[in-house]
């Protein structure tokens, strides 16, 4: 079990906090020969597997490095486009490694604030009288526990769906913000959090709460 | 415990079907709105319920697309099965094997809805609550 990321919200939207915790690596590397055997496609500036599934590497897993060097978006180290670079025979075998790309912080922006309006969709769709926000979503592979306080802040921890005492953590979360953010004289509201404080004070909770669960990450 | 609400959407996020049964807050629009705004739920692969404070959301996607959405309320336990059920014995029996239901349109077979009115009724979950 583990406790994957933390992010924090302001009332209007915006992502004020992002930490990582525990980002699983699942990664891939494999030496291919002319024909490449999967399809790639290039996908916000990067390029993607988009049919194809063996040995690891999955569709949605993004082209990391070419025969070790790391790749520089949808271009090789050296600057070529890489499916070009790849059409091209005399290029074979090729070592080719590839993972989830991780998510840039443009898009960690754009996914609080997604959830920022599903938020509130969630509420007002609701077939019941006075319901809250989403508080938890479930997946396969993850849990999403929301909690948002009377001023409009919300805290997010993503987890393992089996993961217990996530209430605990989103209220000591809220108590680590009031004391070590909002008490800050050089912290201006709705602003990005940039204490080490707070810092400090997230990472031992997110610590506490790991130790709290009999199993470690990955188990 | 009960049931709330059930939609059907299909892969290109249109409305098929939408069966209403203890419901008590009405949102503040039209049941075509609510349509139209029940489809930006449609998220990716994987997804399978959310919870408010007052009801939770239970989601099916099948290979082909088709999206079977129930809300309950909150004591309700994992409903994947039913919401299967719901796609094999009701929607592919009297929708996929009529051919006279023209698909990706709105289902008008009177034989799915009360076949599906009264699948819902039957589930153990469905009488509300002596509040």
């Amino acid at each position: 079990m583990a406790i994957f990321s933390v992010y924090v919200v302001n009332k209007a939207g915006g992502l004020i906090y992002q930490y990582d915790n525990y980002v699983p690596r699942a990664e891939a590397e494999k030496t291919f020969s002319y024909p490449l055997d999967l399809v790639l496609k290039i996908h916000d500036e990067k390029v993607v597997v988009s049919f194809g599934q063996r040995d690891g590497i999955r569709v949605g897993h993004a082209l990391l490095s070419i025969n070790g060097v790391d790749v520089n978006g949808k271009f090789t180290a050296d600057g070529k486009e890489i499916i070009e670079y790849l059409k091209d025979s005399t290029n074979y075998p090729v070592s080719i490694r590839f993972g989830r790309a991780r998510l840039s912080s443009n898009e960690k922006l754009m996914l609080a604030s997604m959830f920022h309006s599903l938020f509130a969709i969630g509420s007002q769709l609701s077939p019941e009288v006075g319901s809250t926000g989403i508080e938890m979503l479930e997946t396969d592979i993850f849990k999403l526990h929301c909690f948002q306080t009377l001023t409009g802040i919300k805290f997010i921890v993503l987890a393992d769906p089996r993961q217990s005492g996530i209430d605990a953590l989103l209220r000591k979360i809220y108590e680590i913000y009031s004391d070590f953010a909002l008490k800050n004289p050089f912290y201006s509201l709705e602003m990005p959090i940039r204490c080490e404080l707070f810092d400090q004070n997230l990472k031992g909770a997110l610590e506490i709460a790991d130790k709290a669960s009999n199993f470690g990450p990955g188990s | 415990m009960t049931v709330h609400n059930l939609y059907i959407f299909d892969r290109n996020g249109s409305c098929l079907h939408y069966g209403e049964w203890n419901r008590k807050k009405q949102a503040g629009i039209s049941k075509e709105e609510v349509r139209q705004e029940a489809q930006l739920i449609q998220l990716k692969d994987g997804f399978l319920t959310f919870q408010t404070s007052k009801y939770k959301l239970h989601y099916y996607e099948t290979a082909t697309g088709i999206k079977i959405i129930m809300n309950t309320d909150l004591g309700v336990p994992n409903a994947k099965d039913i919401l299967h059920q719901i796609y094999s014995t009701l929607y592919v029996e009297y929708i996929v094997k009529n051919p006279l239901c023209v698909l990706g349109e709105q289902l008008s077979s009177d034989l799915f809805s009360t076949r599906l009115d009264l699948y819902i009724r039957a589930l153990p979950f469905f009488s509300p609550r002596a509040a």
